[in-house]
């Protein structure tokens, strides 16, 4: 931990906040660093927007302690944090113009108007909102609103942005260029970035490195390539992009490779995890898009196969995705590109041979 | 403009309340009109020649005195009602769902009872010997017993009393729509307390400040109840003066030219105010 502190913007140790009888946050302990987008990825009330409004000073910890830029936050209100927060519905003030509420902190701050002008306009800019400073918010789209929202923030040029779930409020379309964009808006101000939000595209997609909330408490901190290959949890795989599994027994431990007995199926091999010991139980686990289907059986020793019964064939334009019905009655989830064009699709009630190779399967102890 | 079902398409649920109006409201008032102009007969009937004579009498200092003196204390209770209605309404706004309901059943209660009976009850606070009297001298705060009925400062009490709910409920309704983040928004952007309410809280809620003090300031402009129990002879009000026009001088004619006079002036306020206040929020 103090290893890091000399590049932290942010620290939190053991951090825990009732409200009520719940515990929203449990032992939080967590280091962002300077200039990271760092996101918070977690369901609903797991915790990922109390810990938000804890940096924010919303709310104080009932113990720990968080630190911000060297500073420790203990009873600082937020008017007085290095921190903006952009809100969930960007809260914009809606009897004040795009330039009023872009204006606001820095008005309160107490620049001089001479300075607020031009940094006003500067902020616009960078959102690309030049034009519509006159505008009230009720008579700009969603995504603008947004964006006036970021500028609002932006231009006090704090040292931490916070993000409460940024791109929620707009459509797919909107959705997918405004990720690309504000991870190009973050890497352009050099500002650290905390975003909190529960879909699991948005946090790989612009986060340096994440964090996984579940009940309160931390799951996994890494990059979201060590998370989405790594998962340490059978919650993070899970909840990080739809994952098979199955539930089985060590069997044997050879080298790197394990053997997992499964009831109804039989013997499966995986990578071995950190861990792990024979008798355990395990969760075999992997990704849809790592499972192949063929109707011959497979004749290398180095695949996985299971017999399957194909229950439901899904066009969906460039892959198939099919649901498979595994002998012990488990559904599984594939999806085979469709490059190869229509000669190995697969129908509805056909019989199959799920394949995959053994290096592409994940082990979790349960 | 939000959907609503045009009202072209129902004329007949108008008839029942315009008739009401024009009959029970518009002619009355075109005959006080009337009579505002004529002159008073010799045992207190009216005698229909014209004149302006009624008009002119007004501008007497002492009707003028008492005039001021409503408009004055109108104005003092629309201004404690507000001081004092806000930060009820914003609380009760504030308050858990559940507790909201209890807490605005609770401004209202009072409507329970008769408007005459609550003012009486005020009577026995404020003489002499009364409740407040005596708890005061109990406590020691005063020697001498309190000389508070029959003054200005009471009929301000029971102005305020009587007319604080009307500027809660619409303040409350207001605040409530006030969504909590623009708040935390504001306090995010270093505004301190008093800024977030001077520059988010209030504009906010003007709509709510505005119809809360017009719904103060009318009936305490033309109260009549509360000066008559609370402020006796030496505090009357626009509204006696009328009444006693009318029931005890028997002169019809200049009690109408001064209930045209207050409208009028009612008229003139309110016009004036939601120029100044309203405009801007539109």
């Amino acid at each position: 931990m103090d290893r890091v502190s000399a590049d932290a913007s942010i620290v939190m140790r053991e951090v825990t906040k009732r409200h009520g009888t719940t515990v929203a946050v449990d032992h939080l302990s967590l280091s962002i660093r300077k200039g990271e987008f760092f996101a918070i990825l977690g369901p609903s009330g797991s915790g990922k927007t109390t810990t938000l409004r804890l940096l924010a000073g919303f709310e104080q910890p009932d113990a720990g302690e968080i630190i911000i830029e060297g500073q420790p936050m203990q009873g600082v209100p937020p008017n007085h944090r290095p921190v903006n927060l952009v809100f969930q519905n960007y809260a914009l003030f809606p009897h004040m113009t795009v330039a009023q509420n872009v204006a606001f902190g820095l008005e309160m701050k107490g620049l001089p108007s001479a300075e607020i002008g031009p940094r006003v306009a500067e902020a616009l800019e960078m959102v690309r909102l030049v034009g519509k400073q006159d505008r009230l918010p009720s008579q700009l789209s969603g995504g603008e609103q947004q964006r006036v929202a970021l500028a609002r923030a932006l231009v006090n040029r704090p040292a931490v942005l916070l993000l409460d779930e940024p791109l929620g409020a707009l459509d797919k379309q909107l959705r997918l260029e405004m990720e690309v964009e504000l991870k190009a808006l973050q890497e352009r101000v050099g500002i650290t970035f905390v975003c909190v939000t529960h879909d699991q595209e948005e946090a790989l997609t612009m986060s340096d490195r994440m964090a996984v909330m579940h009940h309160g408490r931390l799951l996994q901190v890494g990059t979201p390539e060590e998370i989405y290959t790594a998962p340490a949890s059978a919650f993070v795989a899970s909840f990080i992009g739809v994952s098979n599994s199955l539930p089985g027994r060590v069997q044997a431990i050879e080298g790197q490779r394990a053997t997992v007995a499964v009831e109804g199926i039989g013997l499966v091999h995986a990578p071995v995890c950190a861990g792990l010991r024979a008798g355990a139980p395990v969760l075999v686990t992997i990704r849809p898009e790592r499972l192949h289907l063929s109707r011959d059986p497979a004749t290398d020793g180095s695949q996985n196969q299971i017999r399957v019964r194909i229950a439901k064939a899904i066009y969906s334009g460039s892959e198939m995705h099919y649901l498979v019905t595994l002998p012990n009655n488990l559904t599984w989830k594939a999806r085979v590109p469709n490059a190869d064009g229509t000669a190995k699709r697969f129908d509805a009630g056909e019989s199959a041979y799920l394949k995959w190779r053994t290096t592409d399967a994940v082990l979790l102890p349960e | 403009m939000k959907k609503s079902i045009p009202a072209k398409s129902f004329p007949w649920l108008v008839v029942p309340p315009a008739a009401a109006l024009i009959f029970l409201f518009g002619v009355p008032l075109l005959l006080v009109f009337a009579v505002s102009f004529a002159t008073r007969g010799t045992y207190g009937g009216i005698e229909w020649t014209f004149t302006l004579a009624n008009y002119i009498s007004i501008a007497d200092p002492l009707y003028l005195r008492i005039f001021w003196r409503s408009l004055w204390l109108a104005v003092l209770t629309t201004v404690i009602c507000l001081l004092m209605g806000f930060p009820l309404a914003y609380v009760i706004a504030r308050a858990p769902k559940r507790w909201q309901g209890i807490l605005l059943f609770l401004v209202i209660i009072p409507f329970w009872t008769n408007f005459l009976v609550r003012t009486y009850a005020w009577m026995f606070i404020l003489r002499s010997e009364g409740l407040l009297s005596t708890v005061l001298s109990a406590l020691g705060l005063t020697r001498e017993p309190l000389t508070l009925l029959f003054t200005d400062t009471a009929v301000l009490i029971g102005l305020v009393y009587g007319y604080l709910p009307f500027m809660v409920l619409p303040l409350y309704a207001a605040l409530e729509r006030l969504d909590p983040s623009l708040i935390e928004a504001a306090w995010d952007l270093y505004a301190r307390p008093h800024q977030v309410f001077v520059r988010v809280v209030l504009p906010l809620s003007k709509p709510g400040v505005i119809a809360g003090c017009v719904l103060v300031f009318i009936p305490s402009l033309g109260a009549y109840v509360t000066p008559d129990l609370l402020g006796g002879a030496r505090s009357m009000m626009i509204g006696n003066l009328i009444q006693h026009q009318y029931l005890v001088v028997r002169d019809w004619p200049f009690g109408s030219a001064l209930s045209f006079v207050l409208m009028a002036g009612v008229l003139a306020a309110l016009l004036y105010y939601l120029r100044a206040g309203g405009a801007r929020s539109l």
